[in-house]
């Protein structure tokens, strides 16, 4: 069997994600006094489940005519757009919530306008206000997910249905699709919602909106119980083992066959189509310009520490998205091989809180190492695990059709290892590797949570310079670093996900 | 894993050449160390009178300092701990990894302060900051608050060392009676922020009329932005203060150093550096007073403080206790 070395090399991998996400855990479990849930954790656990579930729904239902709008017209500043919709996935959650006020704010534009009309205002802060910034992060990555779904499908299925006249192309062609590639984007979304923190609170109102991720947050930081945070990670991951055993039963081969996957156009849709677009595009795009507004002025008067930081943070960034894609590439080709217990390892490093991770390596390494010392290496592959689920979950539902269509072909050529990788895998799934990298890029940019705990001094990355400038009323200049940082992961993104495009096409 | 490993070696080797210089370890927070801090300038002043190097250890905030310490237990290289607050001693001096104080330096502090491990290098009134162009008449109590539709921002006691200074003050002003300020405070609270800069930076864009900061904040805009429109409400229950300190760890090897360095924290030439840069009142008045802009700031008349024991005895019911009645 030719791939007997790629299913080794695959459990090996997954042992050591496991490893790495569970025994940093267990690290901090070994000092549970007990294994108890107070009254406050289940009201946690309610409210995190409830904003989650509402979150994800609300995301992906509306991903779905957004991205069916995109697929099917074809106009000027289509590519920017579809690219432009990536951004608010990679903002920092504090700079895309200051984004999101400056449009739905108590003095945001819409609360004004509203009161120049003479019209009741509405309030972000609440459960509203949560599910918002939610859908607001993921409704893009909803939309690209389902929209790699689409240019996957043959154009000459939509073809081969006009010519036979099909009453339905969505119910005989789309559906089909959908069933396969929304359990994935739900999943994902719902994992990222899960451990939600920052957004919950700060728009949540109040401490009724405490996530699972803010309790652990809060037995690592005043209380120091390592063991009781122990407690609230198993139960994230106990949630996301669930999740991905109910997704894993719905996720349905598409059987649309082989063809010779040009992008379709599939029939239009008119006046609904290019007010979906207008909506979802300014829904997205108005938080981001407010971002670029704030930021611009001390853009310049930032000093040569902001600048080294950035450095250093794109350096990182790119290690980070090569390690995350080299293994998410070999994860889902065993898993497509149908290598079992791969899918769920990949998907693990999403409900692993951060501050878990980084507390448990920290705790780990203790005595051995100095904090500072390994702060980079330690963040770079951090940023890698986090990043792996987003990627294994892009790069699954064509790795699979790859799979099934090609592996036949593929041994009876005896075309095998990097020849095998070279002219079929990473021809066929450029597109989605593209944008997964550039996603893994942009996500490791845009990271605060391990390496504010090792980091010393002078490692400081650009959202960590970010998070100081704002701790010292230096709010102009924090504002204007976190637009470098936007800036830069957007074109880190761009760059992967246009390569990628282009690579496909 | 394999790739973890060795980078993890080949990582671990680099440092371990050092000079004889005798480099002092001080476990800090971030802005303390921060360019714009005042750690570079302390640094540079103490190690201009001891033949030793400053090196800062940097954690997020007074919490993260805290818990970093307990991270590291003896094992820590640190040999001073600076910037926890007195609700946070109590439980770093539980920990027995703190050495006594050789001698505590005298100190202004408006209340009376004695404490065994912790010298304490700056203070401030918590308070809560307006924009004195949009809210004429300020709220003067608590009570004034509560009473009216002010919309606030507050920092969640669970994760901000701020948010955690406000529960004790409404703890210290009404002992039994805390939680009823906090259900008719409840309708005034716009949203809690896990941190003190997401607060700030929400009232400063204007969602907020007051934000929970402290009565030296005003300064900054004053001295650093020529911009006089933020004021601090004095209200009449008095002020909650938030007393920041430095210790010595027991584990130290540099003892002796740690002293030295400890006593030049207190002295004129690191307390003088305090006011611009942490924007708090330093523990003893320099000979040549505070900056101009300072004398512009409101003096609480009565001063509020538990003592570390006092706090850390109150501490969990209190966070409890606002935590059940604003989550209804």
């Amino acid at each position: 069997m030719a791939e007997r070395p790629l299913q080794i090399g695959a459990l090996a991998l997954s042992a050591g994600i496991t490893a790495l996400v569970l025994g940093t855990a267990l690290a901090l479990a070994v000092h549970a006094k007990g294994l108890s849930l107070r009254q406050a954790d289940w009201s946690a656990l309610r409210f995190t489940l409830t904003q989650a579930v509402i979150s994800t729904v609300f995301s992906c239902a509306l991903a779905i005519p957004v991205a069916r709008a995109l697929m099917r017209n074809s106009f000027p500043g289509r590519k920017a757009l579809i690219v432009a919709m990536g951004a608010p996935f990679l903002l920092p959650v504090i700079v895309a919530v200051l984004g999101l006020l400056s449009i739905y704010g108590r003095s945001g534009i819409l609360n004004q306008t509203l009161q120049v009309l003479g019209l009741p205002t509405v309030s972000i802060y609440g459960l509203q206000g949560v599910v918002l910034a939610h859908v607001f992060f993921n409704l893009p990555l909803a939309t690209r997910m389902l929209l790699n779904g689409w240019q996957s499908i043959p154009a000459e299925r939509f073809r081969l249905a006009e010519t036979l006249g099909l009453p339905s192309t969505f119910r005989q062609i789309e559906l089909p699709m959908l069933a396969a590639v929304l359990p994935g984007a739900v999943l994902s979304i719902f994992l990222v919602c899960l451990t939600s923190f920052v957004v919950a609170l700060t728009l949540g109102g109040g401490p009724a909106a405490t996530t699972l991720e803010l309790a652990i947050y809060q037995a690592l930081r005043f209380d120091f119980d390592p063991g009781h945070a122990a407690v609230l990670a198993g139960l994230q991951f106990v949630i996301c083992g669930l999740a991905v055993t109910i997704a894993a039963r719905f996720v349905l081969p598409d059987g649309l066959g082989a063809g010779l996957d040009r992008a379709p156009q599939g029939p239009k849709g008119g006046a609904v189509d290019a007010a979906i677009l207008i909506f979802a595009a300014s829904f997205l795009l108005l938080p981001l310009a407010a971002v670029v507004i704030d930021g611009a002025p001390a853009l310049l008067r930032l000093g040569p520490a902001v600048w080294h930081a950035a450095l250093r943070s794109v350096l990182m960034a790119l290690a980070s998205a090569a390690l995350s894609t080299a293994a998410a590439l070999s994860l889902t080709q065993a898993t497509a091989a149908g290598t079992r217990w791969v899918e769920a390892a990949a998907m693990l490093p999403m409900a692993a809180s951060g501050l878990v991770l980084g507390t448990g390596l920290f705790l780990l390494t203790r005595g051995y190492l100095r904090p500072e010392d390994i702060a980079l290496t330690v963040t770079i592959l951090v940023n890698a695990l986090m990043a792996l689920p987003f990627l294994f979950r892009l790069l699954l539902p064509e790795a699979r059709n790859l799979h099934r269509i090609y592996d036949q072909l593929a041994q009876t050529m005896g075309l095998e290892g990097i020849a095998r990788l070279r002219w079929l895998t990473l021809p066929r799934l450029a597109r989605p590797l593209g944008l997964g990298s550039g996603l893994a890029a942009a996500l490791a940019m845009g990271d605060l949570g391990v390496v504010a705990l090792f980091a010393g001094q002078n490692q400081a990355t650009l959202p960590l310079m970010v998070q100081r400038l704002s701790g010292a009323y230096r709010m102009d200049e924090a504002a204007a670093a976190a637009l470098l940082l936007v800036a830069l992961s957007f074109s880190l993104f761009a760059f992967c996900d246009l390569g990628g495009r282009r690579a496909a096409a | 894993m394999k790739p973890i490993h060795l980078a993890l070696a080949f990582l671990s080797l680099a440092p371990m050449a050092m000079a004889e210089t005798p480099v002092l370890n001080v476990l800090t927070y971030d802005s303390f160390a921060a360019d714009w801090g005042p750690g570079p300038a302390i640094a540079k002043g103490f190690e201009a009178t001891c033949a030793c190097k400053i090196n800062y250890i940097t954690a997020g905030d007074g919490a993260a300092v805290l818990s970093r310490l307990k991270m590291e237990g003896a094992g820590s290289d640190a040999d001073i701990v600076l910037g926890l607050d007195t609700t946070l001693t109590e439980t770093a001096r539980a920990t027995g990894l703190l050495a006594p104080l050789a001698a505590l330096a005298p100190n202004d502090l408006p209340v009376p302060y004695s404490d065994a491990d912790f010298e304490p290098f700056d203070w401030g009134w918590f308070a809560f900051v307006y924009d004195n162009t949009k809210l004429t008449n300020p709220p003067k109590s608590f009570k004034e608050l509560a009473a009216s539709d002010l919309k606030i921002v507050i920092e969640d006691p669970r994760s901000s060392t701020p948010g955690l200074g406000l529960v004790m003050w409404v703890k210290a002003a009404y002992g039994a009676d805390s939680a009823n300020i906090w259900k008719d405070l409840a309708d005034n609270i716009l949203t809690v922020t896990p941190a003190w800069d997401a607060a700030y930076g929400l009232f400063l864009k204007g969602e907020a009329d007051m934000v929970l900061s402290y009565t030296t904040s005003p300064a900054y805009h004053l001295i650093t932005e020529k911009d006089a429109t933020k004021s601090a409400a004095p209200f009449s229950e008095g002020h909650y203060m938030q007393v920041e300190v430095a210790g010595k760890l027991a584990s130290s090897k540099n003892q002796t150093l740690a002293d030295q360095f400890l006593a030049y924290l207190a002295s004129d030439a690191a307390q003088a550096v305090i006011p611009t840069t942490n924007w708090m009142y330093p523990a003893k008045t320099p000979a040549q007073g505070l900056p101009a802009g300072f004398e512009t700031l409101i003096k609480p008349e009565k001063s509020l403080l538990f003592s570390p024991a006092e706090a850390e005895a109150a501490r969990q019911a209190a966070v409890e206790e606002w935590q059940n009645v604003l989550s209804k």
